[in-house]
């Protein structure tokens, strides 16, 4: 958009040739990090940070010091230094891989499922799927059309059956049909909902039973236009699931999605993949650069 | 993040007291909290900065009467500017026409499909209607299907035209149907959107075009962040909405958006959404949206302990 191109230069302007960072420049950037849903909290840390930099390596133009931002935002997407995952692969030492895959209402569970069965299938791995989602209407059916899209077997109970019950068969089935790995869909839950979230628990406590240590993977979606509550969300899902890794959807939109930057600092929880779009090929890598360079450019 | 805003208010309203007029300097440290708290709350970066100025032009300069204190003023006058701006009293729907049109519209997931199920079991169960629901969304996987299955919990008939994929037909199908049929309202859902899918945001021109609804309701996420003004703008330049239907309020999210959402459209907020289930829809109350978003029942009751 027009903001921030000239966000952007107006950073430029106000930093050439100066040895400090001065208002100006924390201003605009205090904007654009803002207005990315980066938060307070995170947007004064990376202020922080610049001016540290700033004050050590003293930089000389908009150059470095865009290289100094974008260094020091991508550093705290960093889970102790390690790569962006390279491709959709999966694990050899764990068969059938089991990944339970959680979130508040609405924000994509059922689709980056849909989206990853593709990925792991075209990768040739032999894919099951399992609708612990009984609850919200229509749910399984939706599951449904999605492993039919992408030719995987899944498995299902009826509406309002326990999902414990459902994750348990899927994951025997998967075993039972030497898959490589098994997703599991849960219904979306808000994340100060108790009983919900003890509910979580008792799913996920079930697959260890078939296949110890799964599910080796949860999986917490978030959604990409979501505010500074999805702080809490990653908060909470965390404390009943252990979270192992996070996907950011609907990044197709002008939402920045500027939030997980605080949240993988805060939680070591590390952002996996990246919804674009509702087909089935609309997911993608994260990749920290990439996705630090979109939070300056234009939407 | 809220326990550290008390301590600060706390101290600036400290700062405050014994001092006969609210001034530059002894406002500044409230203002800056006041904004950082809008901030946390996801209300827009724009917004909360003129927000701010506002409240800030309002306490200069005001005698702080010995009878109260300097804080509980500085919340009065935030209060008064918060519930102003979130639009004084609520708004109801459009139900004239034979039949009355509604349709929705919103982003992918905001809750459209749920909140037209809570929609018409409102109006069925409350206002002695006799909705008719219309499956508009014929691309999402099970999207009939979902509310069918809603429909068929609070005895609610739905229109589908399986395999029809398009939702300008179906609609203008449906309401003649509805009209056979006697229904007085017809409740069209549609598919998620993103503003920026330009063929998509024909697509909903085109049906609102076709069957002149009398109410456009912009669903949205409640936790939604910054984007809330780009969607709500974008939206509303196309539609001309007719109000704001904010979902998933039983949340801990302190609904910024709201406001961002009023300042930018000046549209009322007519509806929330509370729950999964099809009773869980209130009216909106502007007031307790306010408290909510700078979480002033803390604020409040600080002040009184003061
Ligand atoms: N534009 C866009 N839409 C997406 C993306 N991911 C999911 N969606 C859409 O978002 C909506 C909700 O997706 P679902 O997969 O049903 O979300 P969910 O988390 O399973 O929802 P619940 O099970 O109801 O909690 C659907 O309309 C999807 O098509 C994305 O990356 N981009
Ligand atoms: N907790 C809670 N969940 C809600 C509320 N409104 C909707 N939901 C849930 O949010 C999810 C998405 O709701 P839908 O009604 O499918 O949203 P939609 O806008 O029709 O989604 P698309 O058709 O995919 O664009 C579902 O899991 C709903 O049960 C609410 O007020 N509170
Ligand atoms: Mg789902
Ligand atoms: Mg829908």
């Amino acid at each position: 958009s027009k903001t921030k191109e000239s966000v952007f230069k107006k950073l430029g302007r106000a930093v050439v040739g100066k040895s400090k960072v001065d208002d100006e420049v924390l201003d605009n950037l205090e904007e654009v990090l803002i207005t990315s849903d980066v938060g307070v909290e995170t947007t004064l840390k990376i202020i922080g940070r610049i001016e540290e930099r700033v004050s050590r390596d003293k930089y000389l133009g908009v150059d470095e010091l865009n290289q100094i931002l974008k260094e020091e935002i991508a550093a705290l997407l960093e889970e102790n230094n390690s790569e962006d995952v390279s491709d959709f692969e999966l694990p050899e030492t764990e068969k059938p891989y089991v990944i339970m895959v959680v979130g508040v209402n609405g924000v994509g569970k059922t689709t980056t499922i849909g989206k990853l069965a593709h990925q792991f299938k075209q990768a040739g791995k032999k894919v099951y799927l399992g609708a612990a989602d009984t609850f919200r209407a229509a749910a399984i059916e939706q599951l449904e059309i999605w492993a039919e899209r992408v030719d995987v077997p899944i498995v299902k109970q009826k509406m309002g059956a326990d999902p414990a019950s459902v994750a348990y068969d899927a994951v025997s089935s998967a075993k039972a049909n030497n898959a490589d790995v098994v997703i599991i869909d849960t219904a979306g839950r808000l994340h100060n909902k108790v009983n919900l979230m003890n509910e979580l628990s008792k799913i996920k406590k079930v697959m260890s039973r078939i296949v110890p240590g799964a599910p080796h993977e949860v999986l917490l979606i978030l959604d990409g236009s979501t505010g500074q509550n999805a702080f809490e969300q990653a908060k909470q899902f965390t404390k009943a699931t252990e979270v192992t890794s996070l996907a950011l959807t609907k990044l197709d939109g002008t939402a920045k999605g500027g939030v997980v930057i605080g949240i993988s600092d805060q939680f070591k929880i590390p952002v996996k993949y990246i919804g674009i779009g509702e087909k089935m090929e609309h997911l993608q890598i994260f990749r920290r650069r990439e996705f630090v360079e979109s939070l300056f450019s234009e939407s | 993040m809220f326990e550290n805003l008390s301590d600060r208010l706390e101290r600036s309203f400290q700062l405050l007291k014994g001092q006969g007029k609210i001034t530059e300097i002894n406002v500044a440290e409230t203002l800056k909290d006041i904004r950082r708290a809008l901030l946390d709350a996801d209300v827009n970066f724009k917004i909360a900065k003129t927000f701010t100025d506002d409240v800030k032009e309002k306490a200069l300069g005001q005698n702080v009467l010995t009878s109260v204190k300097p804080g509980q003023l500085m919340v009065k006058i935030v209060k008064d500017e918060l519930a102003e701006l979130m639009g004084g009293t609520s708004a109801d729907i459009d139900l004239t026409g034979s039949p009355s049109i509604i349709l929705m519209a919103g982003l992918q997931g905001s809750g459209k499909t749920t909140f037209s199920g809570k929609l018409a079991n409102l109006l069925k169960r409350k206002k002695g209607r006799h909705p008719l629901l219309v499956a508009g969304d014929v691309y999402r996987p099970a999207a009939i299907d979902q509310l069918k299955v809603l429909g068929e919990q609070i005895g609610v008939p739905v229109y589908t035209e399986e395999g029809n994929m398009d939702p300008v037909k179906i609609a203008q199908s449906a309401i003649k149907e509805a009209k056979r049929q006697g229904h007085d309202v017809v409740i069209i859902d549609t598919a998620g959107r993103l503003a920026v899918d330009e063929q998509m945001m024909k697509e909903i021109s085109a049906i609102k075009k076709a069957v002149n609804p009398n109410e456009i309701l912009f669903v949205v996420d409640s936790m939604t962040g910054q984007d809330a003004v780009n969607t709500a703008k974008e939206f509303n330049d196309r539609l001309d909405f007719n109000g704001v239907v904010l979902t998933k309020l039983d949340g801990d999210t302190r609904g910024g958006a709201a406001l961002s959402i009023r300042s930018v459209v000046t549209k009322p907020i007519k509806f929330v959404g509370t729950g999964e289930k099809l009773d869980a829809i209130d009216v909106f109350h502007p007031t307790r949206m306010a408290d909510r978003i700078l979480g002033m029942g803390d604020i409040v009751s600080l002040v009184e302990k003061a």
